[in-house]
């Protein structure tokens, strides 16, 4: 799928451990419209997991998800 | 009669949710209780790790902060609470504020914390301090047990910013009854 919409804001999230890749996601989202695209990269192998259990829990719609050099790449729309 | 070994069938709206990714996750929101009694620093960074995580995962979040817990919301220059000597004693040997919680075990005259802060910086952990601050900015209440407040001398003026008016034992027991998790740290 090819997302065509810009991103509306970038977490940099590389570097930082539990819980403060999904904290500062949640922070940032908040000053976001729904349907705004976030995207977040991070470093932290168990971001994976958490943010499929976020995108759940928020339902806050996870439209990608990959990794490249160990950097986490999410892409995530507000719902 | 033949037995069958089922597993209990989990309630439908958890299976629908578990199945459906198109969940939008809004049809209860779960509240979360925690009763902060514990000054110590690995407990206050378990509080605040799991209040600000609940509460970008949209939980209600409420923390209760009881006795020695009390002591994390002093303002940082507060060096002594409490009007008797008694009081000011307890504050003079347990120096209020986050960020001078000690460890439980292994606190070797401040040695201890300052070696995990260093390891947490290098790990990208964040101090209990910063993770209350975000917990705060994603809405989790912070209320002062007012027992806590006049038998330590702690008063109103000395609390952090954002922090609640003081409530006593059956307000905070009404909030626990009503919650889906209440933790005792």
């Amino acid at each position: 799928m090819t997302v065509t919409t810009p991103v509306a804001k970038t977490v940099d999230a590389r570097g930082l451990s539990c819980p403060l890749p999904i904290v500062k996601t949640a922070l940032a989202i908040k000053e976001l419209v729904s349907g705004d695209l976030i995207e977040v990269l991070a470093t932290d192998p168990g971001s994976t997991k958490d943010f499929v259990a976020w995108s759940k829990t928020t339902g806050h719609q996870l439209v990608e998800s990959s990794v490249d050099g160990g950097v986490y790449r999410y892409l995530l729309r507000k719902k | 009669m033949t037995a069958t070994l089922t597993r209990p069938a989990l309630p439908t709206a958890l299976v629908e949710g578990l199945d459906d990714p198109e969940t939008d996750g809004s049809v209860k929101t779960n509240e979360l209780v925690i009763v902060a009694e514990s000054g110590d620093l690995e407990r206050t960074w378990a509080t605040t790790i799991l209040a600000s995580t609940a509460a970008a995962g949209e939980m209600k979040v409420s923390i209760f902060f009881t006795f020695w817990g009390l002591f994390a919301l002093v303002r940082p220059e507060v060096r002594i609470t409490g009007t008797n000597w008694m009081q000011k004693m307890l504050s003079m040997m347990n120096r209020p504020g986050i960020d001078h919680a000690k460890l439980s075990k292994l606190n070797f005259a401040g040695m201890g914390p300052w070696m995990m802060k260093k390891l947490a910086k290098q790990y990208g952990v964040a101090e209990p301090r910063e993770l209350l601050e975000m917990a705060q900015a994603l809405g989790v209440r912070l209320i002062p047990c007012q027992m806590s407040m006049d038998l330590m001398g702690i008063t109103a003026d000395q609390l952090i910013d954002g922090v609640e008016p003081a409530v006593g034992a059956a307000a905070a027991l009404e909030l626990m009854t009503n919650a889906d998790a209440s933790l005792f740290i």
